[in-house]
């Protein structure tokens, strides 16, 4: 049942989706208006879809949206108003409950999560499956649409599970109104204006609601600029250390930039390797005032000729043809900086070269400088200060191949994506692990050392966004719901190159018109009008965290991959609010070409339907656990052998060991490109079983897990494929401490377990040795391939967003699981409350193995189910372990709730931590509640106010 | 106009540089004390550069030998040139620092740009400078240090500069070489293929290989000349049967086998024997 709706529902979302990713044209085309307003009016499909809202209001209501559109076009002032106050009826039924809402959230989340999210969960995984394959952008779409679905009388979890599963029912109609409830809120926000520097130097200045999602503002100025293939630029602004950021468009303006700078620069994020690939003359315009001004500022370097052969196309694509008879520019050319050091000999040579390119057109004198500047080493290669582990400076430059490393100029080492399986940062720590080479047996793990957590952060979200972005073929879900409390779930939110290219393919304008201008005094100042609401989501108001550090180089730190545990974990065992900083992150990323045709994802949900209430049932087990375990684990299969690339979010177990509290994804792409890696990686991801789909269990076993996984996979890795995904499961646990990660893979479980403890906050209800118990369990798993095969899916422990599960049919191949998406859906449900909302996501490990009563030490009982639920609202994330031992003849269920409450000053923790514990013994009635630990971490207010 | 990277294997101009008399006895040697026949030598020489002036166009420059410096002749370690520019090395073999003298001057007078290098913590020998037209690797060898590298780094900033470990033979180019546009050829000995194996994983672009069963043999001298294309001077089966038949297979190049039995003994290769220029090249 809940599959069907899902179904349904995803179509609808997919369809939103694309109507999405081609507002432009299906905008264009339904819509008559031409202007300008065209883009804003897409861009704010884009942004309700995306911002969760539009898609499902944009299909509902297509007339509606339609006519938003149009009045918008018209005057892009007015389009606010109509929109607001449509929302404004609509939303005033609603807004009474939304509160009320909000403070039951968590409980009403949690029963229908249990439901919802195991439907949505499924849902957003077959949908993300399905998509994936196909569509790979969609998925994401798709959870944003369920996030963005807001409120409904629930809330925002509501909402989103109710349109998913209920479809049909409110579904249309719900959105709709929910969305205006939205814009009613906005409507009531203030606005402030925003100074965007663009390339030609320059400044745009436009009023966006302060509570304004980046996205928004970023499509104005698109639009500004009449930009479509707007994919491979973004705003930047200034941290209140100088560092340019990237601004993350799901985000709220406000949440990001400090110190209410509202400063922004309009740049180049994705250099493409090859410009001519473009489609439009004004984006390749822009990248060549882009790669001026880089080039200028050394950032390029680039030699004398090459140099003053730039400087020509530029004379060339700005002033025409070289006139003899007219005085030479020279006063442009006093203006003009066309290097770090210009001289006259230089400015000689670019006007002997410039009486070269006669007859050139401005936009093939573009294309050449594009042509030669692509060529240089460092083109499209973001450099930021580190140093290695023995503390000697070096930079690692970030690109579209992969992760350099640079010792001054010289090059001294590369990983290119395929060879990285996963990419971390623990504080000012940076990770890459390696996949093994022929000759080699085990992965190895590269850190690098920067100068502080905050550029560490930006180096990985870099990482992650480019890879991303060149990749795959559509970005992986992410974890929307952003709490990163325990780990980032940073993900590129984008459209990747590939989709870009498509959407690109399908432009279908007269070249626009545009003026190249040597002059950069032109300046118009567009008044912005009011941010819809569409763009801010409430939910990513909330958001604690700015994630998005991006860029810059940052001095780099001596020391190298130091595990150091966390700081500050205190426990005790008061419930308190915990407030966790993310301060690890993981992305693993693989990237597997196997079939050259993309085989059909099949999302298999697993089959065991979803338990309703994973919690209570969890109390028993295994069948619950089994439900749980589909949730998180989505396996599709492809049996297209040739390369599919289907980017999917897995969290690898062997990883998980690593992951902090990150998430790991797996992404596979094909890559035409060294293939023998990918082949390699075929291998191992496409180790997605069919049966472990239902198998697949999450094991919820945090840090334990991932370590046994990470040594079943060295060994069995290519031989069964099972034990691969199995492990892959378990990877996505990341526990905060990193120490533990360290301890863990020495070592595997025990220590583990008591800093998963710790970690999680303990819960009440549940007893805390159900940790101990899954975490033994897992390394059980771990070391008994068989078992993992069964019970192998690795719940994501808190935080630790994706857990992917593939399993290859032998002919068959890749898939994969994301288990982002159903995060990311239930996440959007939350997010629409804004209020602490706990998500709940249930792993549940079920093997036989010998679980030790405390600790697993070793031998105790029979461990005979253990689950893990986690679930996550925006501020609070909810991690369930439930453990079944029997033990002579006893048998014992003890469950353990981690709750991390991640902070923003807004949020109330205490309040949160009370409610979730309030919950659990309302879950729990017959059980006692042996222990709470509380551990508080508290983060550098700098990045996350 | 040419721009950046066109014309990979394009020259106009060599220089070339006389045998010495203390080339037998002085020249500096890694291994091979067979005693070198001065006259033979000189005859291999005078071959070599009978093909690049006659058969295959080219300007050459002659510079006279100088006794003082016995192994002046491999010309290649006192200069890279790429493009326009010219890096005058300072070489890891300080009897042949002077070398560069004569060199630098005749480069000056065909107009190319002069970096010269400066610093003396720096040495770098032309031999470890492998240019691929896309890129350039730089063995770390006996010769060539880091700093020499980052120094190369920095004359030629269009391209990447990746550093090769070289753990045995004298230079990077002992046993690899340009046999084509993103054409490797290399010995096939493991430290050989182990360097391979460095490059092609410190690259962003493909290369193919050939390998030929002697690493000696696998330094030849790779032009793209108008009129004539792909040209390719290579040993000869006398000296190298294995890997002659390798090059032999290569049915798209001219094959000029060129004899260099003598030179071998003083680990001088084909390419060590001129510097290539490409004149035209300039912007």
């Amino acid at each position: 049942m809940t599959t069907e709706a899902g179904s349904e529902t995803e179509v609808k979302e997919k369809a939103a989706e694309e109507s999405a990713a081609e507002p432009e044209q299906t905008e264009k085309a339904s819509e008559e208006s031409p202007e300008p307003a065209n883009d804003q009016g897409e861009e704010k499909d884009k942004e309700e879809k995306e911002g969760k809202e539009g898609k499902g209001i944009s299909k509902y209501l297509p007339t509606w949206l339609k006519k938003q559109k149009s009045q918008s076009q018209t005057s892009p002032t007015k389009e606010a108003p109509p929109t607001e106050e449509a929302v404004t009826e609509v939303t005033a039924n609603q807004e009474g409950p939304v509160p009320e809402v909000n403070g039951h959230a968590e409980e009403v989340e949690e029963k229908e999560a249990a439901k919802s999210e195991q439907v949505n969960e499924k849902e957003a995984e077959s949908d993300s499956n399905a998509s994936a394959d196909t569509e790979p952008a969609k998925e994401e779409k798709v959870e944003e649409s369920a996030e963005s679905h807001p409120e409904e009388n629930k809330g925002i979890t509501g909402g989103a599970e109710e349109q998913k599963q209920g479809g049909e029912e409110e579904g249309g109609q719900t959105s709709i109104f929910q969305s205006p409830l939205r814009l009613v809120r906005k409507t009531k926000m203030k606005l402030v204006v925003c100074h965007v520097s663009l390339l030609d130097g320059t400044n745009f200045t436009c009023e966006v609601e302060k509570r304004a999602k980046g996205q928004f503002l970023f499509f104005k100025v698109c639009e500004q600029l009449n930009l479509m293939e707007k994919d491979y630029f973004g705003l930047t602004y200034k941290d209140n250390h100088e560092h340019e950021c990237w601004l993350d468009p799901t985000k709220e303006i406000k949440r990001q930039i400090r110190s209410n700078n509202w400063q922004f620069a309009f740049n180049v994020k994705f250099y493409p390797p090859d410009p001519s690939l473009l489609t439009e003359d004004i984006t390749r315009y822009l990248l060549c005032l882009q790669l001026r001004e880089d080039v200028a500022s050394g950032r390029l370097p680039c030699s004398f000729v090459t140099h003053a052969l730039l400087g020509s196309y530029t004379l060339q694509a700005e002033f025409g043809d070289y006139e003899p008879d007219q005085p030479r520019p020279n006063d442009y050319m006093g203006q003009r900086t066309f290097a770090p050091n210009q001289n006259k000999e230089m400015e000689e040579k670019i006007f002997e070269l410039h009486k070269s390119h006669r007859g050139m057109t401005p936009a093939q004198a573009d294309t050449q400088f594009l042509e030669n500047a692509k060529k240089l080493s460092m083109y499209g290669v973001d450099l930021h200060h580190a140093k290695d582990s023995e503390g000697v400076d070096i930079m690692l430059g970030v690109c579209a191949n992969g992760l350099l490393v640079y010792k001054d100029r010289l090059r001294i080492n590369r990983f290119a994506w395929p060879k990285i399986l996963k990419i971390s940062y623990k504080r000012n720590n940076f990770y890459i692990k390696i996949r093994p080479g022929e000759t080699e047996q085990f992965e190895s793990t590269v850190g690098f050392k920067l100068q502080n957590h905050r550029s560490a952060k930006r180096l990985w979200k870099v990482c992650v966004e480019n890879h991303s972005f060149f990749r795959l073929n559509a970005a992986e879900a992410p974890a929307k719901a952003r709490f990163l409390t325990l780990g980032s779930k940073f993900r590129y939110s984008g459209r990747t190159q590939a989709q870009s290219r498509v959407a690109s393919s399908l432009i279908d304008r007269p070249a626009p018109n545009f003026e190249r201008t040597s002059s950069k005094r032109i300046s118009r100042s567009l008044d912005g009008a009011p941010v819809i609401s569409i763009t801010e989501a409430s939910e990513n108001g909330r958001d604690p965290h700015l994630e998005l550090h991006s860029d810059n180089k940052e001095v780099s730190a001596p020391q190298t991959e130091a595990s150091a545990a966390d700081s500050t974990a205190c426990d005790t065992k008061e419930p308190a609010k915990t407030t966790e900083v993310e301060i690890e992150e993981t992305v693993v990323v693989q990237e597997v070409s196997k079939a050259p045709k993309p085989g059909l994802v099949t999302v298999t949900i697993s089959p065991p339907v979803d338990p309703p209430a994973a919690e209570q049932e969890e109390t028993r087990g295994e069948q619950q656990q089994v439900k749980a375990q589909v949730e998180i684990v989505a396996a599709k299969e492809t049996k297209a052998p040739p390369r599919e690339s289907v980017s999917s979010e897995s969290e690898s177990e062997d990883e998980a060991e690593y992951h902090p509290n990150v998430s790991a994804s797996i992404c596979h792409t094909q890559i035409p490109e060294e293939e023998e890696e990918e082949e390699k990686e075929k291998e191992k991801e496409v180790e997605v079983e069919e049966k472990s789909v239902e198998r697949d269990t999450v094991a919820a076993v945090p840090d334990a897990p991932c370590l046994s996984a990470e040594v079943s996979q060295t060994v069995e890795a290519a031989t069964s494929q099972e034990e691969e995904d199995v492990q892959k499961k378990t990877t996505s646990e990341e526990m905060e401490k990193e120490g533990e990660r360290e301890a863990e893979e020495s070592t595997e479980d025990p220590m583990l377990t008591p800093d998963e403890a710790p970690n999680g906050h303990a819960l009440p209800e549940e007893s805390v040795t159900g940790t101990h118990t899954a975490t033994t369990a897992t390394t059980e798993e771990d070391q008994t391939p068989k078992m993992n095969g069964d019970a192998p899916t690795l719940a994501e422990a808190e935080h630790r967003p994706q857990v992917i599960c593939c399993s290859e049919p032998p002919v068959v191949k890749t898939e994969m699981v994301t288990i982002s998406d159903t995060f990311a859906a239930q996440k959007t449900e939350i997010a629409t409350k804004e209020v602490p909302i706990v998500h709940t996501e249930t792993k549940t490990i079920t093997y036989e193995a010998a679980q030790l009563d405390g600790n697993g030490d070793g031998e105790p009982g029979v461990l005979m189910t253990a689950q893990t639920i986690t679930s996550e609202s925006l501020c609070t994330t909810t991690t369930t372990h439930i453990t079944k031992t029997l033990k002579g003849g006893l048998s014992e269920t003890r469950i353990e709730k981690r709750i991390v409450i991640t902070g923003d000053c807004d949020i109330d923790h205490d309040q949160a931590l009370a409610q979730a514990i309030k919950e659990a013994k309302e879950q729990h009635p017959d059980m006692s509640v042996t222990r709470v630990v509380v551990h508080k971490e508290t983060e550098l207010a700098e990045e996350e106010d | 106009m040419a721009g950046l990277m066109a014309g990979f294997g394009l020259y106009t101009h060599a220089v070339v540089r006389g045998i010495p008399a203390s080339l037998a006895k002085e020249a500096l040697r890694m291994g091979s004390q067979s005693e070198v026949d001065l006259a033979g030598a000189r005859r291999e020489h005078e071959a070599y550069v009978e093909v690049l002036k006659t058969r295959l166009g080219l300007e050459v420059v002659e510079l006279p030998a100088d006794e003082s410096f016995p192994d002046c002749v491999f010309v290649e370690d006192a200069a890279v040139v790429c493009g326009d520019t010219a890096l005058i090395t300072r070489p890891g073999a300080e009897s042949r620092r002077g070398e560069t003298e004569i060199m630098k001057k005749a480069l000056m007078d065909l107009n190319l740009n002069i970096v010269e290098m400066t610093d003396e913590k720096a040495t770098l020998d032309g031999g470890d400078v492998l240019f691929t037209g896309r890129e350039f690797f730089v063995g770390l060898s006996k010769r060539t240090n880091q700093r020499g590298a980052e120094i190369l780094a920095d004359a030629f900033k269009d391209y990447a500069v990746s550093t090769v470990p070289v753990e045995h033979g004298l230079h990077l180019k002992s046993f690899c070489s340009m046999g084509g546009p993103g054409l490797i050829v290399i010995g096939s000995s493991e430290p050989a293929q182990k360097a391979l194996k460095t490059m092609q994983q410190m690259s962003d672009h493909r290369y193919d290989k050939l390998t030929v069963a002697d690493d000696l043999a696998a330094n030849c001298v790779y032009m793209n000349l108008p009129n004539k294309g792909h040209v390719l001077l290579h040993c000869t089966s006398e000296e190298w049967p294995e890997s002659a038949t390798v090059f032999e297979k290569l049915k798209d190049h001219m094959l000029i086998p060129l004899s260099n039995g003598e030179k071998v003994k003083l680990d001088g290769a084909l390419t060590c024997c001129s510097v290539l220029i490409n004149k035209k090249a300039n912007i």
